[in-house]
């Protein structure tokens, strides 16, 4: 191992900062090898939450797959007025909350795309409507680019927007919508969305407003290992100012059925870097998820010994991925997820959204 | 957290069962994993992971001995899935094989109860005669030991006879758990641990060579893992004609239908332990057709040399409703992204492959992560393009 291998060791074990070159040399595969990353990561991970791998019982609300912004990665989105579009009202919102009443789920995941067509009293009506048939649930819902879109909408200041969503229900942000910072790779892919200025000025507003919010990165496709690592010091950067954020989860890009279908899919290697990286940059932010939807339950398994401390819920309909080729199943049992992180040398915690532990370890089937 | 400090890697001694069972149960998955690969690094310095261009052939599914766990048999009375493949059937599939690159055909079937030792030895000239060119890697212990059974000879006298007829090698299938105990609840009607051993051992002696396998995760403990390695490694020290080890988990069917499908961290667990146990088997088969491309990959990097064969047609497994078949180009990017050189071999781990044994452009530009060439990515206006031809308008008026 190098001098540069020694230091970076060395700064892991005495818990200090990594730089933007030690995320590159983490990022050259034929400089570190995979294990070695997973090691350095793993003490991290360990450090933080010892044998602790977190999961939540969740539901997924798409609640419109129409969109205006195009992106080149996305196979969810589908043309206003074109076929295939699924918009949910208000009250269709809460035939879905209902219909999962029998289930023991604590967090409504609501994203979806933009249907320019939605007024802002929309947005708050499907929060009132999901928590008036389940009080109790915690909604994580909108994405910075819906927040943006609801802001515009809304004709008020952000903090004046984002304190009706919060009355009408909103608890929390999810992640989504990052993708790569770089303006480079912004203008090749998703040049009608926002880009990072704006994703990151909402994401600080959401946090001041006292929401606490979720962060993401779209790897495997035309950013280099340079984009990834800047992605991450940008992340880490916000952090610094707000500590909003709770859980990163880096995103394995899917090509099936998009323009961009021409790309390979990164492979387990590739998603079990991303995940160790992120451990070792990201060293104000509390979790790294490794989405079991995404990556399928063997990788999100394996990456609980990678840095991983997370593999998200049991999810019910699941429909982003799977519209991009995923083959996963679209739910599972809480059972079949502990049973998985036990298998991986971990203790299952049933977690809420803002990971409240809501059993004691260990305890469960 | 236990330390593991007083083991000893395997260039400095052998495991212990104590041991191995010790890191098995306990060790921490990337410790394991990294003691693993540094044991591997020793026996297979070059870099290169070697895969086999071969074909599964099953010439009958007829089976008496009713294994819990196989889904791919057929009874005898069975007349609606029962077959039995003609020598023209065979040959087709050996040709497709050939013609595809392939160098070795992998040969199991059933155990049927009417075809004697001239069936097989009749079936296994054709395909030499045919394909001159073309390995036999046919009939594991439990057949081998069956057919002697059927002729009421010796298992060294029916070796004879199929190696005169053209048999190369032969496959470790049917080995599952070399302890009695688990045998008499999985597989009652199977021979014994002991009858698989001295099938092997046999062939050894006649210069065959042969490979060894583990089927885990099962009414088995660790404990009775640890023995069945023992076992194997007891006879390679004896014979030294495995040339490789395969091990998989249950792929829960038929009347094993309920148990649970173990998981990618305890397949990587003990595929790493078998690597440290297995100090004198040269290679470690990573077994893609069951665990999936992603995990075979990862194992590459705890203790695995090589991904067995590219299969062009499997069909034991995937009557459990389990084939994870992927095309060679898939298989080689996955070996790629780890790290490693893929390239082609013989049965006996040779490389043949014409290629050079340094990557060329195009796999450095895997093995490195280059990006896809973002001038490639059409705008917006290809996006909608795109989504109109997907989901065109009709689609949605019947919805």
């Amino acid at each position: 191992m190098t001098a540069r291998w020694k230091d970076i060791e060395a700064k892991v074990e005495a818990g200090e900062r990594l730089s933007a070159e030690d995320g590159l040399l983490l990022c050259d595969t034929a400089a570190t090898p995979l294990l070695e990353v997973g090691r350095l990561a793993n003490i991290v991970r360990e450090r933080l939450w010892g044998d602790d791998t977190f999961f939540n019982q969740n539901q997924h609300i798409n609640y419109t797959n129409v969109c205006n912004r195009l992106c080149a990665f996305c196979a969810f989105q589908r043309l206003p007025g074109g076929g295939d579009i699924e918009s949910m009202s208000p009250e269709v919102v809460a035939d879905r909350v209902r219909g999962c009443l029998g289930q023991e789920v604590t967090e409504l995941h609501m994203v979806a795309g933009i249907e320019q067509a939605l007024p802002y009293e929309y947005y708050l009506d499907i929060l009132r409507a999901a928590k008036s048939v389940r009080p109790s649930v915690h909604i994580k819902g909108f994405t910075m680019v819906e927040i943006d879109q609801i802001h515009g909408l809304s004709g008020k200041s952000m903090e004046a927007c984002l304190e009706d969503l919060k009355e009408a229900g909103l608890d929390s942000c999810p992640g989504g919508g990052a993708e790569i910072f770089a303006e480079r790779v912004h203008r090749a892919i998703f040049p009608l969305k926002i880009g990072a200025d704006r994703w990151l000025e909402c994401a600080r507003a959401v946090h001041l407003a006292g929401l606490r919010s979720n962060c993401t990165m779209l790897y495997g496709h035309v950013e280099t290992a340079h984009e990834r690592v800047d992605h991450l010091m940008r992340l880490r950067e916000l952090q610094d100012e707000t500590g909003g954020f709770q859980t990163f989860i880096p995103l394995r890009f899917h090509p099936d059925n998009t323009v961009m279908d021409w790309i390979e899919m990164p492979t387990a290697a590739d998603d079990l870097r991303e995940i160790a990286v992120a451990r070792l940059m990201l060293d104000n932010i509390p979790h790294i998820k490794a989405y079991w939807i995404m990556l399928g339950q063997g990788t999100a398994q394996t990456a609980q010994s990678f840095g991983a401390d997370d593999v998200d819920g049991t999810v019910v309909e699941e429909k982003i991925y799977h519209d991009a080729g995923a083959t996963t199943p679209q739910a599972v049992t809480r059972d079949d997820l502990e049973r998985m992180i036990r298998e991986a040398g971990r203790v299952p915690v049933l977690r809420d959204t803002l990971y409240t532990r809501l059993e004691p370890a260990g305890v469960g089937a | 957290m236990p330390g593991f400090g007083d083991i000893a890697p395997p260039s400095q001694g052998r495991l212990s069962a104590a041991e191995a069972l010790r890191l098995g149960v306990d060790a921490p998955l990337l410790e394991l994993g990294a003691r693993a690969d540094a044991r591997r690094r020793e026996l297979h310095p070059g870099g290169v992971v070697t895969y086999i261009v071969d074909r599964n052939v099953n010439p009958t599914n007829v089976c008496i001995t009713d294994c819990d766990f196989c889904s791919f048999y057929a009874r005898p009375e069975d007349e609606a899935r029962a077959y039995v493949q003609s020598t023209d059937e065979v040959l087709a599939r050996v040709g497709a094989c050939v013609e595809a690159g392939g160098v070795q055909i992998l040969m199991q079937g059933g155990h049927h109860p009417r075809l004697r030792l001239d069936w097989y030895e009749e079936l296994l000239r054709a395909i030499k005669d045919a394909y001159p060119g073309v390995w036999l890697h046919a009939l594991s212990p439990p057949e081998i030991h069956h057919i002697a059974k059927l002729e009421k000879r010796p298992v060294g006298h029916v070796l004879d006879r199929l190696i005169e007829a053209g048999l190369g090698s032969v496959p470790g299938g049917g080995a599952e758990i070399l302890v009695d105990r688990v045998r008499r609840v999985i597989s009652r009607k199977k021979l014994s641990s002991d009858e698989w051993l001295d099938v092997m051992r046999q062939a050894h002696l006649r210069g065959l060579s042969g490979s060894a396998t583990m089927m885990f995760g099962h009414v088995e403990t660790a404990e009775e893992r640890v023995e069945h390695l023992e076992k194997l490694r007891a006879l390679q020290d004896e014979t030294g004609g495995f040339t490789a080890f395969a091990c998989w988990t249950l792929q829960p069917t038929h009347e094993m239908a309920d148990l649970p499908r173990r998981t990618h961290a305890f397949y990587l667990r003990w595929n790493a332990i078998s690597r440290l146990m297995l100090d004198n088997i040269p290679s470690i088969q990573a077994s893609f057709v069951t665990q999936g491309i992603g995990v075979a990959q990862i194992s590459l990097s705890m203790g695995v040399n090589d991904m067995g064969g590219g299969m062009m047609e499997e069909n034991v497994v995937s009557a459990a409703g389990t084939s994870e078949l992927v095309d060679l180009a898939e298989l080689e990017r996955h070996v790629l992204a780890a790290g490693f050189l893929p390239r082609r071999r013989d049965t006996h781990y040779k490389v043949i492959d014409e290629r050079p044994l340094e990557p060329s452009d195009a796999e450095r530009a895997v093995m490195e992560r280059r990006p896809a060439d973002a001038e490639r990515v059409p705008g917006p206006k290809a996006v909608a393009e795109l989504l109109k031809s997907q989901h065109p308008l009709e689609a949605a008026a019947g919805a």
